[in-house]
C-alpha cells in the first residue's frame, strides 16, 4: 500500500524499524497533496517548507537513538480554527483571513511535545458552522469518494484529507457533529470526547458549552493514541476536567463479550437512509454474534434536541463572535467614517452568511423579553435530554446510531435549505449537548460507494466503552475502503 | 416653589481591587505606564482564549460585602453582559447578574446630627475594561480624528457596589462615598482613588414631594468622579427635577452626563436607545460554590472597621467623638495615633497634634503619615519636651516643621539650634528692662490702661530671645514691672 494511506501506527513500527525515514513520510504526503489537492481543497494552508524542515530533524533524533514516540514524525493536519502561533488561523473566515495568533492551543503544545509534523491548516465551514463544508471562504471542499459530493462539515477538510492520504491524521473540532459527520461521508475514524476531556484553551470558540476538539483518524487504534496526547486538564481552561487520563490504548482489545447495546429509535426513524439503516443493523448483527446484548430504547426528549442545540449555539455564538470587530486583529473595513460604520461594513462584509444567519438567532434568543422563552427554555430541555441519557446509561454500556441519516450529499444540494441541512446533525448534536463521548466508524460503503458512518456513545468519561466497542466493531466490519482519487 | 420635594438617591460604585494578577488572566495590573504592555491573549480577546478566575479576587470581594454587612452566597456565577466597544476586548464584559456574590447589606452613615443606614443591595465582581484616548479637539469618540486604546487596564478586578434608594440628599451621597472609601481602604484591596479612577460612582436619582411613598422616576448620573462633583452633580440633577415637575411636566427616564465645566447634566440617552446587554451565563467559566470555612476565614481578615475603632478610641482613649472619627475614618492615621499612645499618656495631645499640625503639613506634600518621616517615638518625645517645658509652642511648630523635613531627632533639633525655652528669670529681666527703655511710648500707653500695649513688649522680648523666651514668665515680669 502507499506510504500516504498507512496509519500513524504503522509507520511508527516502519519508523522503529529503520524501514522508512520521516522525510520520505512526509514528503509522500505533499506528493499526495500535489496530486489530489486542487480537486480537494482540504487544506487553506500547507506548512511544507517547514514540515520537512522539521521532518529532517526528527530524523535527526531518531538515528541518535531517541525513542519513537506515538505520533513522532508523523504528519498530521490541523482544523483552522486551532490557533498555530506564527500561522495563520482564519476559521475559514474573511474576518480572521489574515489573522496570525500570538500563541499555540493546548493541543498544539501538547503535539509539539511529540514532536508532530504539522503538514498544514485544514479547511472548515466558517467558523465550524456548517455541515457540508460549503461555508467556507475559501470554497467548498470536495468528497474524496466523489468529488461532486460534500465531504460533510464543519470538519471537512480534516476529514477529507485524511480519507485521501493528505496527512496521516488531522485534529478537527466538534460542536454538534463537526468531526463524526464528516468522518462519516468520508469514511475515517472521528472521535468527540467527554467535555472537558480536551483543553477548548486555543480552539477559537463557536459554542463554548459544547466545543470539543478531537481526532480523524484512519483506525480506532491511531484515535486512542492520539487522545492519549490531547485529552487531560488544562488549568487554562476552566471547563476541563481534573481526572486522571487513562492509557486509552489499554482499551484497544477486541473482546465486548457481554456489553450491553442500546439503539434509540429517536436516531432510528424517518430520514434515516435505508442503506444507512442496513449498515447499522449489519453492524449490530455483528455486535450480538460477538456476544453483546443489543436492546431498542427511548429516549424522548431527543425530539428537541436539533432546536434546542440551535438555541444554545446560536446564542453562544453571537457573543463569541462579536469579539470579531475590525478594531484590534482581522479585517478591517477602511473607508467607515464612523465607529459604528466600521463595526457595521468590517462584520457584514467579513462574515459570511451562514455565519451572520447564527449571530442573529443567537442576538434575538438571548434578547430582553426572549431570553426566558427561548435560552432558558433550551437550557431546561438540555437537562431533559442530558436525564434521558443518563437513564439509558444505567440500563446500558454504549449506545449505537448512525452518525449521519444519509451519505455524502451533492454540492448544492442542501445549500438553499438551512433547514434540511441543519437536519444532517440530527444523530450527532444529542451527543453535544449531553457533553457525552462518541465516535463515528466506518460501517461499510453504500451501493453507489459512499461511506456509511457508525456512531458509538459512552456515557461521560467512559471513553474506554465507545473505544472497546469501536475496536471489535471495526475488526469485525473489516472496513479497508479508499476513495478511488 | 409650591411643594416641599424629597431626593431620592441610590448609588452604583465600581472599585478596582488591587489584587497581583489581572480578574481572569496572569497579568499584572498596571499603573499608568508604558500603553498595551501588561496584556496576554486574555485580556486582549484574541480567539480562542479563555478566562480563569483569580481566586484571590473573590476573597477580596467577599471581604469588602462582608465588611458592608452582605450575606455571601454560598453559588455565585459570572453572566456575559454583551454591548460593542472599542475598549471592550471581546465585546462583552464578563459580570454578574443575577447570583451576584453578596446580598442584603447595610452602611451607616454618620451625618453629625443623625445616622442614615444605606442599605446595599449587592455588591458583585467583574472586569474592567480599556482605556480609549481620542485624538481630536473635543475628546469625544464621535468627533474624533482617530481614538487609541490601551488595554492595560482591561481586565482589572472589580467589583459593584449598589445601593438601595436610601440616600436623601446630595450631602448623604458624598458622605456615604467618603465613609465606603474609608472601610474599602481600611480592608485593603484597593487604594480607592476618585482621582486615578480606581473609585468610581454613577447615580440614579429622584424627586418625590415629601411625605409621598412612591419612588418618582428617576435618571443615572454618569461621569461623577469625584467627591466634590458627586455632590454638585447630584444637586443640580434633584433642582432640575423639581423644576420640571413644578413647571407641571415629567421627568423622563434616561442616562444624563454630569458636565463638571458647566455643573450641570446633559441627556445621554433615553430609555428606548438603552443597551439591550443580553446577559446569559458565562459558559467558559464554571460556577462557585464557596464553602462556610472561606467565608470564616475571610472574615478573620477583616479588621477593626472604622466605626467600631471610632467607638472604641471614645472610650479607650477618652476623646471626643469628633476626634475620634476623624482618626478612626484614616487607617494610617489611627494606627499613628495608637503607636503613640503606647509611648506617651495624653492621647488628646498626640490627637491634637495629628489633627493639625501634621495633617496639615502631609496634605500639603499629598503624602501618608506612614511616608512622613516622622517616627512616633520623635512625636512622643517632642510631646514631653514640651510639657517639661523646655520649649514652647511657638518653637515646637517650627521643631516639628524641621522633623517633617529632615526626620531629626527633637531633642537635638533643639539642642543644634539653641531653641531651648529661656525661663531663668534673670536672664529675661535683663531683656525687659531693655525693650522698656526702648518702647517708652508703649510703656505709656500701657500706664493710660491699654492692657494691648503688654502683647507688644512681649512680642518684642520674643524677637530679642529668638522666640525662646517663655511667654508665662516674661508676661509676669513685665505686669509686675509696669504695676
Amino acid at each position: 500500500m502507499e506510504i500516504h494511506y498507512l496509519t500513524a501506527h504503522q509507520l511508527k513500527d516502519m519508523l522503529e524499524k529503520r524501514q522508512i525515514s520521516c522525510t520520505e513520510i512526509v514528503k509522500s504526503v505533499y506528493l499526495r497533496i500535489e496530486e489530489v489537492g486542487d480537486r480537494l481543497n482540504s487544506y487553506v494552508r500547507l506548512e511544507k517548507e517547514s514540515a520537512l524542515s522539521r521532518a529532517g530533524e526528527v530524523d535527526k533524533l531518531i538515528s541518535a537513538g531517541s525513542d519513537i514516540e506515538d505520533f513522532m514524525g508523523i504528519p498530521i493536519a490541523v482544523k483552522d480554527n486551532i490557533c498555530t502561533k506564527n500561522i495563520t488561523t482564519t476559521c475559514a473566515s474573511r474576518i480572521l483571513e489574515n489573522y496570525i495568533p500570538i500563541y499555540n492551543a493546548t493541543v498544539i503544545d501538547r503535539l509539539e511535545s511529540r514532536n508532530y509534523i504539522l503538514t498544514g491548516k485544514a479547511n472548515m465551514d466558517e467558523f465550524a458552522m456548517g455541515s457540508s463544508n460549503e461555508n467556507s471562504y475559501f470554497g467548498a471542499v470536495k468528497n474524496p469518494w466523489d468529488t461532486d459530493r460534500v465531504p460533510g462539515g464543519s470538519s471537512g477538510g480534516p476529514a477529507a484529507c485524511v480519507a485521501a492520504g493528505e496527512a496521516v491524521c488531522s485534529l478537527g473540532s466538534d460542536t454538534g457533529g463537526s468531526i463524526r459527520q464528516p468522518a462519516s461521508l468520508c469514511g475515517v475514524v472521528g472521535f468527540k470526547p467527554t467535555y472537558g476531556m480536551v483543553s477548548r484553551y486555543g480552539l477559537v470558540a463557536f459554542a463554548s458549552s459544547l466545543d470539543q476538539i478531537g481526532p480523524l483518524t484512519r483506525d480506532v487504534e491511531d484515535c486512542a493514541a492520539m487522545l492519549n496526547i490531547i485529552c487531560g486538564y488544562d488549568r487554562k481552561d476552566s471547563t476541563s476536567i481534573n481526572v486522571e487520563v487513562p492509557d486509552y490504548k489499554s482499551f484497544l482489545k477486541a473482546d465486548i463479550k457481554g456489553m450491553k447495546i442500546g439503539v434509540p429509535k429517536e436516531l432510528m426513524v424517518e430520514g434515516i437512509d435505508r442503506e444507512v439503516k442496513e449498515a447499522v443493523y449489519r453492524t449490530i448483527k455483528l455486535a450480538e454474534d460477538m456476544g453483546c446484548i443489543v436492546e431498542e430504547i427511548s429516549l424522548p426528549s431527543l425530539e428537541y434536541a436539533l432546536s434546542v442545540y440551535y438555541i444554545i449555539a446560536s446564542s453562544e455564538a453571537s457573543s463569541n463572535l462579536s469579539r470579531f470587530d475590525g478594531v484590534r486583529y482581522g479585517y478591517r473595513n477602511m473607508e467607515a467614517r464612523t465607529l459604528r460604520e466600521m463595526y457595521r461594513r468590517s462584520r457584514a462584509e467579513g462574515f459570511g452568511d451562514e455565519v451572520k444567519r447564527r449571530i442573529m438567532i443567537g442576538t434575538y434568543c438571548l434578547s430582553a423579553g426572549y431570553y426566558d422563552a427561548y435560552y432558558e427554555k433550551a437550557q431546561r430541555v438540555r437537562t431533559l435530554i442530558m436525564g434521558d441519557f443518563k437513564k439509558a446509561f444505567e440500563k446500558f454500556d454504549i449506545l449505537i446510531s448512525p452518525t449521519s441519516p444519509t451519505t455524502a450529499f451533492k454540492i448544492g444540494e442542501k445549500m438553499k435549505d438551512p433547514l434540511t441541512m441543519y437536519l444532517s446533525d440530527i444523530c450527532t448534536i444529542p451527543v453535544n449537548l449531553a457533553g457525552l463521548p462518541a465516535i463515528s466508524i466506518p460501517a461499510g460503503l453504500s451501493g453507489s460507494k459512499l461511506p456509511i458512518g457508525l456512531q458509538i456513545i459512552g456515557n461521560v468519561l467512559r471513553e474506554d466503552n465507545v473505544l472497546k466497542a469501536a475496536y471489535s466493531l471495526e475488526k469485525a466490519i473489516g472496513f479497508t475502503g479508499k476513495p478511488g482519487l | 416653589m409650591k411643594n416641599q420635594y424629597e431626593q431620592v438617591i441610590g448609588l452604583e460604585t465600581h472599585v478596582e481591587l488591587y489584587t497581583n494578577t489581572k480578574m481572569f488572566c496572569g497579568c499584572r495590573l498596571s499603573f499608568g505606564e508604558e500603553k498595551n504592555i501588561y496584556t496576554c491573549p486574555v485580556c486582549l480577546g484574541h480567539p480562542g482564549s479563555l478566562p480563569v478566575i483569580n481566586k484571590k479576587a473573590i476573597e477580596y470581594a467577599a471581604k469588602i460585602a462582608l465588611a458592608l454587612n452582605c450575606k455571601i452566597k454560598k453559588y455565585t456565577i459570572f453572566h456575559r453582559k454583551n454591548y460593542f466597544y472599542p475598549d471592550m476586548p471581546k465585546n462583552y464584559q464578563i459580570s454578574q447578574y443575577d447570583l451576584p456574590l453578596g446580598v442584603g447589606g447595610w452602611l451607616d452613615v454618620d451625618m453629625g446630627s443623625y445616622i442614615r443606614r444605606v442599605r446595599i443591595t449587592r455588591v458583585h465582581m467583574e472586569e474592567d475594561t480599556g482605556k480609549l484616548l481620542h485624538k481630536g479637539t473635543t475628546g469625544r469618540i464621535s468627533e474624533s480624528e482617530a481614538s487609541i486604546v490601551d488595554f492595560n487596564r482591561a481586565g482589572t478586578p472589580l467589583i459593584e457596589v449598589v445601593t438601595e434608594p436610601d440616600i436623601r440628599s446630595p450631602e448623604e451621597a458624598k458622605e456615604y462615598m467618603i465613609v465606603l472609601r474609608n472601610l474599602i481602604l481600611f480592608l485593603d484591596v484597593s487604594n480607592c482613588s476618585m482621582e486615578e479612577g480606581s473609585l468610581r460612582c454613577d447615580a440614579n436619582v429622584s424627586v418625590r414631594k415629601a411625605g409621598e411613598d412612591k419612588i418618582g422616576t428617576k435618571t443615572e448620573i454618569k461621569n461623577l468622579n469625584s467627591f466634590k462633583f458627586l455632590q454638585k452633580g447630584l444637586g443640580y440633577e434633584a433642582k432640575r427635577q423639581i423644576e420640571v415637575l413644578e413647571a407641571g411636566g415629567k421627568v423622563i427616564q434616561q442616562t444624563r452626563h454630569y458636565d463638571s465645566k458647566t455643573g450641570t447634566t446633559k441627556t445621554l440617552r433615553s430609555k428606548e436607545e438603552a443597551h439591550d446587554y443580553r446577559y446569559f451565563p458565562e459558559p467558559d467559566l464554571v460556577p462557585i460554590y464557596i464553602e462556610d470555612k472561606m467565608i470564616e476565614d475571610i472574615r478573620k481578615t477583616i479588621p477593626e472597621l472604622p466605626y467600631v475603632k471610632a467607638k472604641r478610641f471614645e472610650k479607650q482613649y477618652g476623646l471626643p467623638k469628633y476626634d475620634s472619627n476623624f482618626l478612626a475614618n484614616n487607617k494610617d492615621l489611627a494606627d499613628y495615633f495608637e503607636q503613640c499612645c503606647r509611648r506617651y499618656n495624653n492621647a488628646k495631645n498626640i490627637a491634637n497634634w495629628i489633627m493639625g499640625d501634621f495633617s496639615a503639613l502631609i496634605n500639603k506634600e499629598k503624602m501618608t503619615i506612614k511616608d512622613s518621616r516622622i517616627t512616633p517615638e520623635n512625636l512622643c518625645k517632642m510631646l514631653e519636651i514640651i510639657d517639661k517645658g523646655k520649649i514652647n509652642s511657638k518653637i515646637a511648630k517650627a521643631v516639628f516643621e524641621e522633623m517633617f523635613n529632615t526626620g531629626g531627632d527633637p531633642q537635638k533639633i533643639i539642642e543644634d539650634g539653641g531653641l531651648e525655652q529661656i525661663s531663668d528669670e534673670g536672664l529675661l529681666e535683663a531683656v525687659i528692662e531693655e525693650v522698656i527703655k526702648e518702647n517708652p511710648g508703649v510703656v505709656e500707653q500701657f500706664k493710660e490702661g491699654k492692657n494691648k500695649a503688654v502683647g507688644f513688649l512681649i512680642g518684642r522680648v520674643m524677637a530679642k530671645t529668638k522666640g525662646k523666651a517663655n511667654p508665662r514668665i516674661v508676661n509676669n515680669i513685665i505686669t509686675k514691672k509696669l504695676s
